[in-house]
């Protein structure tokens, strides 16, 4: 058992456990921060691959941004659904049933995955420098930069514009 | 000895790895060594801190200050502190127990972990990574995460507010902070901490981008929760905010933590505008670097003082408003203006640094005009309202 | 050295229980959390994918940074609809937002 496997197989078992947390704890409060916690073990998972550029963009944007708002829209709406009531709803035998089935047909596919050993990652060629450039190069990828660009002005105004409370005189 | 960190380091590695333990588990057992150490520094660094502030800010108000427990109330806040271990930590009914305890403890987690990239001496940096200015904006977010289970475990409508106001301010003036440490990231290119000193070598960064090193500070102060930006945390206004729940030393957490995340705002301006560790002799004499950069820290640190005794207290639509109608416009085009002028007179062959300052003068010089007719616009509205009520009581009166 | 088929056996993992929150829960917003779950299990099969096998290339970089942004905005975008939801039929339970069911 290598260094690394031994912090891979502890940041897994992290994120598993916090990703079944997510899903079955009642209170939602406890869901979110549980998230959290799986959201960071991800992170951790992304260090290992090598790259610490996303690892860090993850906690930056997933643990600050969208599970603080999650958060926040769970205590914005607490006072409809209590924690008392059921939070499973009546067919969680059949999905539970159906997720096994589709985890033991992914897992068989993974398990002809290809024994890989990590190529060389050359250093030059993936570096920030490279990413920068590559991101408005024009043989690079500045199509999907600019279309995800695009994506995001349109969710900034749909969301402003959808929980817009109605302006006074409506 | 003109490096004593990396000599000790040696020494205690050589000495580890001669008692016969794996090169590899004397790596990871030195690392956790010295993390533990400078976490514990900065954490008692913190009664020097208080103290500062205690004092300067009784100063400013014409008042003396902590003077009565060791020699200039020094150890005043070693009292505070056993007074504070002493006292009960207060779960009130109701309370999520375990998110109500570990809320402090994410909130001072946070600002510790800002300290990990910060580049101290030539040499003395906690961990090197290339994306150290991310890296510290993101662990500076999590420490809201903490205050927002403070907020929500405690039972109390009051806290919820407060923790909702201060998780809104928080976020909103993370953008303007971004878009601010793009600039220096841009002029140094590179994101790593010990990068961006480097390349402070020749100038620093606050003459080159003096306008973003400005709104950074604006923008950290609001970040943090300091005065003129308090308004979570006034007793006056909303008792207190999302630690109202807190006794003993779950408040204490609070407070350092409020306190070490001020000095951390201080030794950042200090490491991106001010040049870090740089200073006459510093390459040499790694630990003159190291004064170089307290020294500086902690003058910015003052400022941040200085700031919380001067100014009043901000309401959270004035907030607000002058977060995303003022300060975001102004360091998008101060952005936009320093990226092309920053390639462009590089190209031309102009002094970088002549042409950036003009830039910013420029754009500080608009920016005051456009001031001045918003704000003459809006009094020449008012004076038209009032007329006729003046009109009318002279009517009457005679 | 961490095989693959390790990494892609977690991702799968975190997919399926992703999938089994989003089926099984009540709540729109935990139905949310579920799908943020999927997608995070998404960017670790690529990232590893990318690792191992193309690591000369900065196509699975790319397209985990735009996995990451098109969350962002679907989590925007989704929290906006539930709030906004909320306000006019005072329930965020997925089953009670029927008006056009038959």
């Amino acid at each position: 058992m290598t260094g690394p496997q031994i912090i891979f197989l502890a940041a897994a078992a992290v994120t598993l456990i916090a990703a079944i947390m997510v899903v079955t704890v009642p209170r939602l409060v406890h869901a979110g921060l549980w998230l959290i916690l799986a959201l960071a073990g991800i992170a951790v998972l992304f260090i290992l691959l090598d790259n610490g550029f996303l690892a860090v963009v993850q906690v930056a944007i997933y643990i600050d941004a969208i599970a603080i708002l999650i958060i926040i829209a769970v205590m914005l709406t607490r006072a409809v659904m209590s924690d008392t009531d059921p939070q499973i709803n009546r067919m969680w035998l059949a999905s539970a049933l159906a997720c096994l089935f589709i985890m033991a047909g992914l897992l068989g596919i993974v398990a002809q995955a290809p024994a890989a050993s990590p190529s060389e990652l050359v250093e030059a060629e993936v570096s920030m420098d490279a990413l920068g450039r590559a991101l408005v190069d024009v043989d690079g990828f500045i199509l999907p930069f600019e279309i995800a660009s695009v994506l995001l002005v349109a969710a900034l105004v749909g969301a402003i514009l959808v929980a817009m409370t109605p302006a006074r005189g409506d | 000895m003109s490096d004593p960190f990396t000599t000790i380091g040696q020494f205690i590695k050589d000495l580890l790895i001669g008692i016969g333990i794996d090169a590899v588990v004397t790596d990871v057992a030195l690392n956790i060594v010295g993390a533990v150490v400078l976490g514990g520094l900065v954490g008692a660094a913190a009664i020097l801190l208080i103290w500062a502030e205690r004092k300067l800010v009784a100063r400013i108000q014409d008042r003396l200050g902590p003077n009565r427990v060791g020699p200039f109330g020094l150890l005043q806040t070693i009292a505070d502190a056993l007074k504070l271990i002493t006292k009960e930590v207060l779960i009130p009914r109701g309370a999520d127990r375990y998110v109500f305890i570990m809320a402090p403890l994410v909130v001072v987690a946070g600002v510790i972990g800002m300290w990990a990239v910060m580049p101290l001496a030539p040499g003395l940096i906690g961990s090197d990574i290339n994306v150290g200015l991310l890296y510290v904006i993101a662990i500076g977010a999590i420490g809201t995460l903490g205050i927002i289970m403070a907020g929500l475990s405690s039972n109390n409508k009051y806290a919820l507010l407060g923790a909702f106001r201060t998780v809104a301010q928080m976020l909103s003036y993370t953008v303007p902070i971004i878009l601010a440490l793009l600039i220096p990231v841009m002029l140094a290119g590179s994101m790593g901490m010990s990068t961006i000193v480097e390349a402070q070598r020749s100038v620093w960064f606050i003459f080159l981008a003096p306008l973003a090193a400005i709104i950074f500070f604006i923008s950290s102060i609001a970040e943090v929760g300091r005065a003129p930006f308090d308004l979570l945390e006034a007793e006056s206004e909303i008792v207190a905010g999302f630690h109202i729940e807190y006794s003993g030393m779950a408040f204490g957490m609070f407070f350092v933590g409020e306190f070490i995340h001020a000095f951390t705002i201080g030794a950042l301006f200090a490491v991106i505008f001010l040049g870090g560790w740089q200073g006459p002799g510093a390459e040499s004499f790694p630990l003159l670097g190291l004064f170089y950069f307290v020294a500086k820290s902690f003058l910015m640190y003052f400022v941040v003082i200085w700031i919380r005794g001067t100014f009043p207290r901000i309401r959270i639509d004035q907030m607000n408003s002058f977060n995303w109608k003022f300060i975001t416009p102004l360091a998008l085009t101060v952005f936009v203006v320093t990226a092309i002028l920053d390639k462009l007179s590089v190209e031309a062959g102009f002094n970088r640094t002549a042409v950036l300052l003009a830039a910013n003068a420029i754009i500080v010089l608009g920016t005051l005009f456009l001031l001045r007719t918003h704000a003459r616009s809006l009094r020449r509205r008012l004076e038209v309202t009032d007329r006729p009520q003046i009109q009318r009581s002279e009517a009457a009166g005679d | 050295m961490v095989p693959l088929s390790w990494y892609l056996a977690l991702a799968a993992g975190l997919f399926t229980v992703g999938l089994f929150g989003v089926l099984a829960r009540r709540n729109a917003i935990a139905i949310l959390m579920g799908i943020e779950l999927m997608l995070n299990a998404v960017n670790l099969n690529l990232l590893a994918f990318w690792r191992y096998l193309w690591s000369d290339n900065l196509t699975g970089v790319v397209f985990i940074i735009v996995v990451l942004a098109v969350a962002a905005a679907e989590v925007a975008v989704g929290l906006a609809l539930i709030i906004s939801i909320y306000r006019r039929r005072s329930t965020v339970i997925a089953e009670e937002i029927d008006l056009l069911k038959w």
